[in-house]
């Protein structure tokens, strides 16, 4: 689809707004519907249609395969981690009671630091999968 | 009334796409309509107020299930070949364990009826606890975040699973193809 000039403004044009909308689903996660897994496919997406338009090499310069592939384990890490703090002041693994004094403060941050673990574990494996099956294309 | 007659021509088109789906040889026709069939679903799952699983249902399984899979297509061509064989046994099989699933569900409780036990468990519990310490307004993200952590970090690990398996599938062989074939270079290729 190297020529095809509609595809390729359209897809300049609507991208910056794919990768908005993943960012707000995600903080957003709270108060309206989706959250960190919606958020991830929605940032995966945009990525996957910038290969599909300006091809393969022009999506591994904004992300990079092995960047991807590090923050599939990344992400379960965060989420693992974001529990263990608690530990350490009595409270339990995943209670988010430790991130402030307020109890729905406290909820908030944690229930976003656990979202975020899940949008960056979410995000790169939909990538490193694309990736997998388009270089297989390639041969 | 309205929304039942939305939902009444949803189902229909569902029912329509299924069909088309099953009729359809063209590998690349089956993927879109499968797409379809996703954003279909997706309105369906707003019309019952499910609107977390509706936008999952949209961009997991209209938009990246569709891209790999007209991946996959890429690497195998796009006809199917009707099958030779009489198929009456598969049909015998399919129509059994269709039937039987729409016999199993004859007992469960009718659909978004307060009193079944799927309500009175633990859902009323995270509402009341959700009310009194005013957690995040979208129980659904309270829920899956933070009442029910162990689960999604489970959920995680799962997809992290799926995509490490992925890639070893995927990509192990290729490098030792590059390996047997000329001298082996680890670049981008």
């Amino acid at each position: 689809m190297k020529f095809d000039l509609i595809l390729r403004v359209g897809t300049k044009m609507i991208l910056p707004f794919i990768l908005l909308f993943a960012i707000y689903v995600h903080f957003h996660g709270d108060y309206g519907p989706g959250g960190g897994f919606q958020a991830g496919v929605i940032l995966a997406a945009g990525i996957i249609l910038y290969a599909m338009v300006f091809g393969l090499d022009a999506a591994r310069r904004i992300a990079p395969q092995g960047l991807v592939e590090l923050l599939v384990p990344t992400g379960v890490a965060v989420f693992a981690a974001a529990g263990l703090p608690g530990m350490f002041k009595d409270f339990r693994y995943l209670d988010y009671g430790v991130y402030g004094h307020d109890f729905l403060h406290a909820h908030e941050w944690g229930i976003l630091i656990v979202e975020t673990g899940v949008i960056i574990t979410v995000f790169s494996t939909m990538v490193a999968i694309f990736y997998a099956f388009a270089d297989r294309g390639r041969g | 009334m309205t929304i039942s007659l939305i939902q009444m021509a949803l189902l229909t088109m569902l029912a329509a796409v299924t069909v088309a789906i099953i009729r359809q040889r063209n590998l690349f026709g089956v993927v879109i309509l499968a797409g379809i069939y996703s954003f279909l679903m997706a309105s369906v799952m707003i019309l019952i107020d499910a609107v977390d699983v509706a936008m999952t249902e949209a961009s997991v399984g209209a938009g990246i299930s569709t891209v790999v899979l007209l991946a996959t297509i890429a690497l195998t061509g796009s006809k199917e070949y009707p099958s030779v064989r009489r198929s009456l046994v598969p049909l015998f099989v399919a129509a059994v364990t269709g039937g039987a699933l729409i016999w199993g569900t004859f007992p469960l409780p009718r659909f978004g009826v307060q009193e079944s036990a799927i309500h009175m468990h633990v859902a009323p519990e995270y509402l009341q606890h959700s009310k009194d310490h005013k957690m995040p307004p979208n129980v659904v993200t309270a829920v899956l975040g933070d009442f029910r952590g162990y689960d999604t970090l489970g959920e995680t690990t799962v997809i992290f699973t799926a995509g490490i398996g992925v890639m070893l599938l995927l990509r192990g062989r290729r490098r030792r193809l590059k390996e047997n074939g000329k001298s082996a270079g680890k670049g981008t290729a």
